[in-house]
């Protein structure tokens, strides 16, 4: 039987404590124990990016990362990017309607914010492209994404 | 009756109370039998009716596909919402404001052709009268029949407030929880299915009780070779599950291995005409050819099949992401040999939808685990595993064209041969469920042989196999193989992806071997001035990118076709570069979809269509061994990836008032073949099988 314990860590800002499984991914933890489910399943290997949040400022695919690991750390949630206004780049993603069936655009969108917030000048095309790379997309909205996340870094990042 | 033709689901649903719902406070809401697949169907459908009433979209609400309320349109397929579905609303909201002016020219003492609605007031001979329409719902009397009153908006007289609304849900997706995966309840449990390696492999042996045992399970269901495990959470029912599919033994009736693309393009069943337009046996000029075939391909959605279901007594509540409510409750109202009515199935958005996927079986899945625990919701979510292992996926194929080219280079005979495992097995079809558990069943019913659809809704394997050209003699046959061992249906534009790409490559080829520029050998063959305007268009948009000198390795392709030669026109041109792997750079699309209800809505769908038909063409194809499809996940099955992507430009040829094509299909078949055509231009060498992977250019060069 796994042994529980207690993990605490700050989620969207927000200091959280739960009893788990450490080994349980962060994802699970995510979307059952905390209610928050904008991080998506799509392949629980890796392989999708759907779940990929921030941890400490980096972008990590949750499904992989066991919840224990998060102790102590900052995670980030695409629910975290609805305020009023909304963040930057939900703003683009809507000005570009970069979107069809939208299940992989959490997931995109904290790809993009890791990237940008990463960076001190406005990355380029390429390497947008490059950072979503681990981030599928099967209704084809690539080109409005890139064109969305190249939008929001000009709000994000000003020299 | 005021509308000359109504559109077809007015005959089964004629009554405004089909299609509109009054409450006692008087909010309007339009009931619509399409569903949302993701392609923003529900904002186009709710701008039709705000724009016919000329109120805003938010002063209405639309609520779809659900058994027990809305019309029965059947499945949302094929891009038939908009041209169908949406002009049967607009009728119903037509009727409703004719009823409301009828009541506000009453109160006015005007006849009511003097009233008009903007903005959601009444205005006589254009000034404001102080009263709003909405006020006026106490006057609808929804027993009348929409065909009697409707006199829907004409073009000219469209979209006068409005244009391109942005899509209502799509914040919802990108920062919320909107999809049937998302549904929570307090006690809600989790199932996951055991499903046989294949289709042809039967439960032998599992340990049930150790499975019951394994951590968070509380309960396991077994009917036959079906195997469902119930958790409390969705993890625990996974890790089962796994554990289950580990430790049981299962056992295959077939097993031979096979290359499925051999098998089906080497077939000799019967074939059957589906056009004939003249005797292609002729013999004057010179006859073309070549075949082109591609493998089994995934829908791939990114999120898995799922469901929620629950049972009170012997009556039972599905929520799915199907695109058929009412034919998947006739499905599994079949297989478990119950009164439909006792069943209510209500749609709830799923990830991207392509075509006839797992959802209608997850949903089956759900309902089968769900009776084990009466009272409580069971939700399903397929693994990746099972998606890739258990949905329907899109037919293998093999289209070979044979052409005449007469003297003055005109063609004179085409004559197409369409070898293809059937495209169609969606629920209820051919009289049996077709849902993956119910063929292993205890009492199992086994999927109907698929006759594949009909030409008259615009052909399956044959879909855009009789060429969009100008030619006296066509003939097209298609092939059905029908003993293959895995499960096919219907892919976003079914036979039309491999269809268009064998047609296109071939007049490609002619061109090249008559020196003509293939641009002009195909506007040689038209006729149509709607397909010549979206061809010469595509030119246009096209030549700066052109001028530019191009690379060793690099070439342009184009590609043309009129989906299912009645939809829409779509003509593609690629710029791609060849390093070992083709790479497409720039792609170019040129459409014209009649009238566009949202025209930034229908670029996007030509734009995703494209990047999906670039990504079957260039990596796709399942693997199997025997019965089984081996392709476990993403690392076993690339797709397209954000640094692929070229950069995509698509244009409209603006139609207003004119019957909308729908768009989510057309481009499909021509950036396939503008691919293979531009891979021809850049090597000099024609890939017959697809994918266009590194290995099958060596192969094709070798040949
Ligand atoms: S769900 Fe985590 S990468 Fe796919
Ligand atoms: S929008 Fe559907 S997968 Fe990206």
């Amino acid at each position: 039987m796994p042994e529980f314990r207690e993990v605490s860590c700050r989620v969207n800002g927000e200091n959280r404590s739960f009893v788990v499984d450490p080994m349980m991914p962060l994802l699970h933890v995510l979307r059952e124990t905390l209610g928050l489910m904008a991080t998506r399943f799509g392949c629980g290997e890796g392989t999708c990016g759907s779940c990929t949040v921030m941890v400490d400022g980096q972008a990590v695919m949750s499904c992989d990362l066991p919840a224990g690991e998060v102790a102590g750390k900052r995670v980030e949630t695409a629910e975290g990017l609805d305020g009023d206004p909304p963040h930057p780049l939900v703003a683009a993603f809507l000005d570009h309607q970069a979107g069809q069936c939208g299940y992989c655009l959490p997931g995109i969108l904290m790809a993009a914010r890791a990237l940008l917030e990463g960076e001190s000048t406005p990355p380029s095309r390429a390497r947008i492209a490059e950072a979503l790379d681990g981030n599928l997309c099967r209704c084809g909205v690539h080109a409005r994404i890139l064109d969305a996340v190249e939008d929001a870094a000009r709000h994000m990042i000003r020299r | 009756m005021t509308v000359d033709a109504p559109p077809p689901p007015l005959t089964d649903a004629p009554l405004m109370r089909d299609w509109i719902d009054i409450s006692p406070a008087g909010g309007v809401t339009f009931l619509s039998g399409r569903v949302e697949l993701g392609q923003g169907n529900s904002t186009a459908l709710l701008m039709m009716v705000a724009d016919e009433l000329g109120v805003s979209s938010d002063a209405v609400t639309l609520e779809t596909a659900r058994t027990d309320r809305t019309p029965n349109e059947g499945f949302t397929a094929g891009s038939m919402s908009i041209s169908f579905g949406g002009q049967a609303l607009r009728c119903a909201a037509s009727a409703l404001l004719v009823q409301m002016l009828d009541a506000a020219g009453e109160r006015l003492g005007c006849p009511p052709q003097e009233l008009r609605v903007e903005d959601g007031e009444i205005l006589r001979h254009g000034v404001s009268t102080g009263l709003e329409l909405l006020d006026f719902v106490a006057a609808a009397d929804l027993s009348c029949r929409v065909a009697d009153l409707a006199r829907p908006k004409a073009g000219g007289e469209r979209w006068k407030t409005f244009r391109d609304m942005p899509r209502i849900d799509l914040k919802e997706r990108l920062v919320g929880a909107p999809f049937v995966h998302d549904m929570a309840a307090p006690d809600m449990l989790h199932g996951a299915p055991v499903h046989p390696p294949s289709l042809h492999s039967a439960l032998v042996s599992l340990d049930l009780d150790a499975l019951m045992a394994r951590p968070g399970v509380v309960e396991v269901v077994r009917d036959g070779s079906f195997v469902g495990v119930v958790a409390d959470s969705p993890l625990a029912s996974a890790r089962a599950a796994e554990w289950a599919a580990k430790n049981g033994t299962w056992e295959a009736t077939r097993i031979e291995a096979i290359d499925p693309v051999e098998v089906i393009a080497g077939s000799t069943a019967d074939a059957e005409t589906v056009v004939e337009t003249g005797d292609v046996n002729r013999n004057i000029g010179r006859w073309y050819e070549t075949t082109v075939t591609r493998p089994y391909i995934f829908h791939g959605s990114i999120g898995p099949a799922a469901a929620v279901a629950v049972w009170e007594g012997d009556e039972a509540t599905v929520w799915t992401h199907s695109q058929g409510v009412f034919q998947l409750r006739k499905a599994m109202a079949m297989a478990l040999r119950t009164a439909e009515e006792k069943l209510r199935v209500i749609h709830s958005p799923g990830a991207g939808c392509y075509g006839h996927n797992g959802a209608d079986d997850v949903a089956f899945d759900a309902l089968l685990m769900a009776r084990a625990v009466p009272g409580r919701q069971v939700k399903v979510v397929w693994s990746r595993h099972d998606e890739f292992r258990a949905a329907p996926m899109g037919a293998a194929m093999a289209t070979r064209v044979r052409a005449l080219l007469g003297p003055d280079n005109v063609l004179t005979a085409v004559d197409v041969m369409v070898n293809s495992a059937p495209h169609t097995s969606r629920p209820g079809a051919g009289g049996t469920p077709n849902l993956r558990a119910a063929a292993y069943l205890e009492n199992p019913i086994r999927p109907a042989r698929s006759p594949d659809v009909p030409a008259a809704r615009g052909g399956g394997a044959d879909r855009n196999a009789a060429p969009t050209y100008k030619v006296d003699a066509v003939r097209v046959q298609r092939r059905l193989v029908h003993d293959l061992p895995y499960r096919s249906s219907a892919l976003r534009s079914l036979g039309a992806h491999n269809n268009v790409i064998a047609i296109e490559s071939l007049m490609d080829d002619i061109a090249n071997d008559i020196g003509l520029p293939p641009l002009d050998f195909r506007l040689q063959h038209m006729t149509d001035q709607r397909s010549r305007d979206v061809l010469e268009r595509i030119a246009v948009e096209t030549r700066e990118a052109r001028e530019v000198s191009l690379p060793e390795g690099a070439g342009w392709g184009l590609g043309f076709a009129r989906y299912k030669g009645t939809g829409g026109y779509c003509a593609v041109m690629v710029r791609i570069e060849v390093d070992g792997d083709v790479r497409v750079t720039d792609a170019f699309a040129v459409a014209d979809v009649g009238e566009a209800v949202s025209p930034d809505g229908v670029k996007n769908q030509v734009e995703g269509g494209m990047l999906q038909s670039i990504s079957w063409t260039l990596k796709e194809a399942v693997q199997v061994d025997g019965s089984s499809t081996t392709s476990k996940s993403w690392a076993d099955y690339p797709i397209l990836k954000f640094s692929e992507v070229p950069r995509v430009s698509v244009e409209l040829v603006e139609r207003p008032g004119a019957f909308p094509l729908g768009a989510g299909e057309i481009s499909q078949g021509p950036t396939g073949a503008a691919v293979c055509n531009a891979v021809r231009a850049a090597l000099g060498i024609r890939v017959r099988n697809l994918p266009i992977t590194r290995g099958a250019i060596i192969a094709a060069a070798n040949a």
